[in-house]
């Protein structure tokens, strides 16, 4: 009964995506305020049946109620809670669900928080929103419906894949779906902006802080899927230039092209047509993302079961949902007339380049992940494009991009000074090479590759904090001084400074990761494995309980120089559901460097095989994750974008570009 | 069909089921087992999800590691190592796809696409170069690095 | 010439489109094989448990069908009955080859569900199977009569590949 309730809310919230999607557009060509406020109820009352079903679904996995199909093929009674809830999204129908609940989640966001936008844009908006909505509901409802019953009901569940029962894992969908989907608003704002036929600095401001909430989001997902696949797969790679990686990087990738292209549309007034078309492509890459993912086009380890009705269905609402935009985007943008000009070397100059570079390495990855299926279609040979395709084009992409990153901001807007720029960055220079060059002769000898990464890191951590030192004239005043000019900057400057700050640790974390250093070998318990200054004891293996499954868990204590320094526990688990064997490494950190410990196979002689990492920096990589969301948070809670601040500088725009 | 699918999916699962490369595999000459393992992460396991066979515990991914060793104890280059497994597998099985005339435009596509994006940013820079209003009046070099720290100031993130 | 370069987006993105689509038909997981119209593999197996075994030369001159199978595979049970009803009807002789398998394992599989080949040959640590360019279980080959390979089939067999692609293979390789 209640999981009809469930049914019944989405086929409602259908209906009003589709009201959604035509009345505010009608009124706002008509100029008919009562027809264009409609959008904000319309999507706040969406998001309150999407959340209603969500709730039923969620209601209906907790309570193990395996009359509905998707709970029955996904979830079993001995499932702690924290695994059934998080269940909900771990297959194709639960976690469409969850992708339009965050679409009418930021629906109802704009209409919430929107109040300050002009009634038309917000109609236009609105509508766009909705016309995704209704696609994407009209898509669960006939071919993913999650409400199926199966009659009879069967006693239990077929439970779920051990290795999804983990929280990092469990947390990982709703981040990049807060993700992905919420690039969907930057995308409604730029149709919006296309059918008005106008994006001016205010547009570009109103846009900012929606984008800026999506890519933190789409940051912390993706690190948390590369954490997640660290400490799971067993063997300490975190990046695998898989399919699926590449659905939700592309997306980021261009992503970060627009918060940095929006700048020169806001600042500047330039570069208009390509942000537009930007926004477009951002989403563009999410809804394409997710047809690789659910049509079995791609085989991937993340690839939800197969149904060609859903890819064809997919296919469709891609080509309805980015065609129809970018019809549009060919016979208006050419009307967006270009503002500022400026010169190649300049603030807009670099901000291209790193435009430049960002979307040439998403179209590196886009077709490295889709030739081999294309060359395929076409009749040819059958190949494979591994990471090692991926590691030799897009890595050389990357490094002019780093190397930009702290001379941008020195430069000036409209025509900048290359040479003032990088005479104040002398000090960053000389700390990467001091840095290149020690690392190199001391630390790791003849790791070249590593000591330029970390030398590139440490030109860009050293570049951004100059230009903040600088802005705040530290070490020029007083303390005092430096405090006053820091409370006043804009939170968006230190925001930008936490960012690029997040961009070096990150790199310093891939630069390492050259020198892990690795033993495999058959212990007994007693012995001792000596690892990169550790010594590592294996003290025994027990087995043990757990709710739905057995397993052996290994002791380990490490040491160095004879002082214990952490004890290790990896198990090695036997679901009693799936009967597969599944591995749950060890890892000790101390945010500077991990030691990992894996149990495998038993030899059958009281030997287990053992394999042990010791992986400098490698916590940096998913720090650096942290430090520029957390940059990225910083920018968004900038006054400046709070609406009313934007109704106010509207005004003043539109008074100025009168008197233009 | 659907239980070939399981099939299949329970071997490639089972990537986190135990280890890969085992110590019963290894090689006694460090060198050469370092070979050995350098040629193994360049093949792909063909029974996983992008995974290589030296990453892999599955059992084909087993049998392949071993059969790499002894044709290396055996005194194959790599390259015949590469060839040897290509000729039954195909290149579908090399992780690096080889350069050869499919392959010509995976290969130069980042250059091109750079190349591409870095034209059009150069005739939209031309084009709008003519517009740009000279300076009125020369700057006195105080007053142009005043104006250059204000400029700075000015713009931010 | 500028309202033309707008419509390159719109224009590719159609394009994408068009070849998502035809991507749609393909199965991504099938792998050809790379052995197609080469020499099958020399190879020289022992039988199950005493049993004759199974050789290249066994193969020589006559068209061939060489099912890889084990009794730990489960798709191989949902082909057994018509790799049973194939042995029956067709007058090509059937060669199958257990692959990563004990041989009593395999005796006992047969027994239950009934013997098709006519000859077996046991590869144990799957080196033959290496040879082939297999990478599961089942698949099933066509060799003819010069001895190169001209088909594989992988994973079970289905009365629609049998009938749209074995039969009218097998009738050319015959007739030639």
């Amino acid at each position: 009964m209640i999981a009809e309730l469930g049914h019944f809310a989405l086929a409602l919230a259908l209906m009003l995506a589709l009201v959604q999607a035509s009345v505010p557009l009608y009124g706002a060509s008509r100029g008919n305020p009562v027809l264009m406020a409609l959008g904000g109820s319309t999507a706040i009352a969406q998001f309150a049946l999407v959340a209603l079903a969500f709730a039923v679904l969620v209601h209906a996995y907790v309570t193990s109620d395996f009359s509905l199909a998707t709970v029955a093929e996904n979830s079993h009674s001995t499932k702690p809670l924290l695994y059934k809830i998080t269940g909900v999204w771990g297959n194709h129908e639960g976690s469409m669900v969850l992708w339009v609940l965050i679409l009418t989640l930021f629906g109802a966001a704009v209409a919430w928080f929107g109040g300050g936008l002009p009634a038309d844009l917000r109609a236009r908006v609105l509508a766009v929103q909705g016309m995704i909505g209704a696609g994407f509901l009209a898509f669960i409802l006939f071919t993913s419906n999650p409400f199926i019953r199966l009659v009879p009901a069967p006693i239990e569940g077929q439970g779920m894949n051990p290795i999804l029962q983990d929280p990092g894992l469990a947390i990982h969908p709703p981040f990049l779906y807060l993700g992905y989907v919420g690039f969907s608003v930057a995308f409604s704002f730029a149709v919006a902006a296309l059918i008005e036929g106008r994006v001016d600095a205010a547009w570009a401001r109103w846009v900012r802080p929606w984008t800026l909430a999506a890519w933190c989001a789409l940051t912390v997902g993706i690190a948390l899927g590369s954490w997640w696949a660290y400490y799971t797969l067993g063997w300490g790679g975190w990046w695998y230039w898989d399919p699926v990686e590449n659905a939700s990087f592309m997306p980021w990738l261009v992503g970060t092209a627009l918060l940095h292209s929006a700048i020169v549309v806001e600042k500047r007034d330039a570069l208009k047509s390509w942000t537009i078309l930007l926004a477009i492509l951002t989403f563009a890459l999410s809804l394409i993302g997710t047809f690789l993912v659910r049509s079995g086009v791609l085989t991937s380890v993340h690839a939800f079961a197969v149904d060609p009705r859903r890819g064809a269905f997919i296919l469709l609402l891609l080509a309805v949902a980015i065609g129809g935009p970018l019809a549009l985007y060919a016979t208006r943008a050419p009307n967006l007339a270009g503002g500022g000009l400026f010169a190649p070397i300049s603030r807009e100059g670099a901000l291209v380049l790193n435009n430049l570079l960002l979307t040439t390495g998403c179209a590196t990855v886009f077709i490295g992940t889709l030739y081999p299926l294309f060359l395929d279609a076409i009749g040819g040979d059958k190949l494979s494009v591994g990471f090692p395709f991926f590691n030799r084009t897009f890595v050389p992409l990357m490094v002019p991009l780093l190397l930009a990153i702290p001379i941008g901001p020195l430069l000036g807007w409209k025509r900048g000074d290359l040479r003032a720029a990088l005479q104040r960055l002398m000090a960053a220079a000389g700390a990467a090479l001091l840095i290149a060059i020690v690392v190199f002769a001391v630390v790791r000898p003849a790791e070249a590759l590593a000591s330029l990464g970390l030398g590139l890191a440490a030109w860009i951590g050293v570049g951004v904090l100059v230009e903040w030192s600088e802005r705040m004239r530290l070490f020029r005043g007083s303390l005092a001084e430096s405090w006053a000019r820091a409370r006043n900057l804009p939170r968006a400057a230190h925001g930008m400074t936490l960012a690029h700050l997040g961009v070096a640790v990150t790199v310093a974390g891939i630069a390492a990761s050259a020198w892990a250093a690795e033993r495999i070998e058959v212990m007994h318990p007693g012995d001792t494995l000596a690892i990169a200054g550790y010594d590592v004891r294996l003290d025994k293996v027990d087995p043990v309980v757990g709710p739905n499954y057995t397993a052996d868990r290994a002791t380990f204590t490490a040491s160095r120089n004879g002082t214990a320094v952490a004890t290790l526990q990896p198990e090695r688990r036997f679901f009693t559901v799936q009967r597969m064997p599944t591995t749950f490494s060890s890892i000790h950190t101390n945010l500077l460097a991990d030691l990992y410990v894996v149990l495998g196979d038993p030899d059958g002689k009281g030997g287990w095989t053992v394999r042990i990492y010791q992986k400098p920096l490698v916590p940096w990589i998913w720090l650096g994750c942290a430090v520029m969301a957390l940059g990225g948070l910083t920018s968004l809670s900038d006054r400046r974008w709070r609406v009313g601040a934007a109704v106010r500088r509207s005004r003043a725009a539109a008074g100025a570009a009168v008197g233009d | 069909m659907r239980a070939l699918l399981l099939a299949l999916l329970l071997l490639g699962l089972t990537g986190a089921a135990a280890l890969a490369v085992e110590p019963g595999e290894r090689l006694a000459d460090p060198a050469l087992e370092a070979r050995a393992r350098a040629l193994s992460s360049g093949f792909r396991c063909l029974v996983c999800q992008n995974q290589s066979i030296d990453d892999s515990n599955a059992d084909l991914a087993h049998d392949l590691r071993v059969l790499i060793r002894q044709r290396i104890a055996a005194g194959d280059s790599d390259e015949q190592v590469r060839q040897f497994l290509v000729s039954r597998y195909g290149d579908f099985i090399l992780l690096e796809p080889p350069v050869k005339p499919a392959t010509y435009v995976l290969w130069a596509a980042p250059f091109a696409v750079l190349l591409l994006g870095a034209g059009a940013a150069t005739i939209y820079f031309r084009r709008r170069r003519g517009a740009l209003p000279e300076q009125a009046a020369p700057l006195s070099p105080d007053e142009q690095r005043r104006l250059k720290q204000l400029l700075a100031e000015g713009g931010e993130g | 010439m500028r309202r033309l370069l707008y419509l390159l987006p719109v224009l590719a993105f159609t394009g994408l489109i068009a070849y998502f689509l035809l991507a749609l038909q393909r199965d991504p997981s099938v792998l050809p094989s790379a052995m197609i119209d080469k020499p099958a593999p020399e190879f020289s197996l022992a039988g199950l448990g005493g049993a004759p075994g199974l050789a290249r030369a066994d193969a020589a001159g006559q068209v061939v069908l060489v099912n890889f199978f084990a009794s730990w595979c489960v798709p191989c049970r949902v082909e057994h009955p018509l790799l049973m009803r194939l042995s029956h009807d067709l007058k090509v002789p059937l060669y199958g080859i257990d692959y990563k398998d004990k041989p009593e394992d395999a005796k006992r599989f047969l027994d239950e569900l009934g013997d098709p080949y006519k000859r077996i040959g046991a590869d144990s640590d799957g080196r033959v199977g290496i040879d082939f360019g297999v990478y599961g279980v089942p698949e099933t080959y066509v060799i003819d009569k010069a001895g190169q390979i001209r088909l594989r089939h992988v994973g079970p067999l289905t009365p629609e590949a049998i009938r749209d692609e074995l039969i009218p293979l097998l009738r050319t390789l015959q007739t030639s």
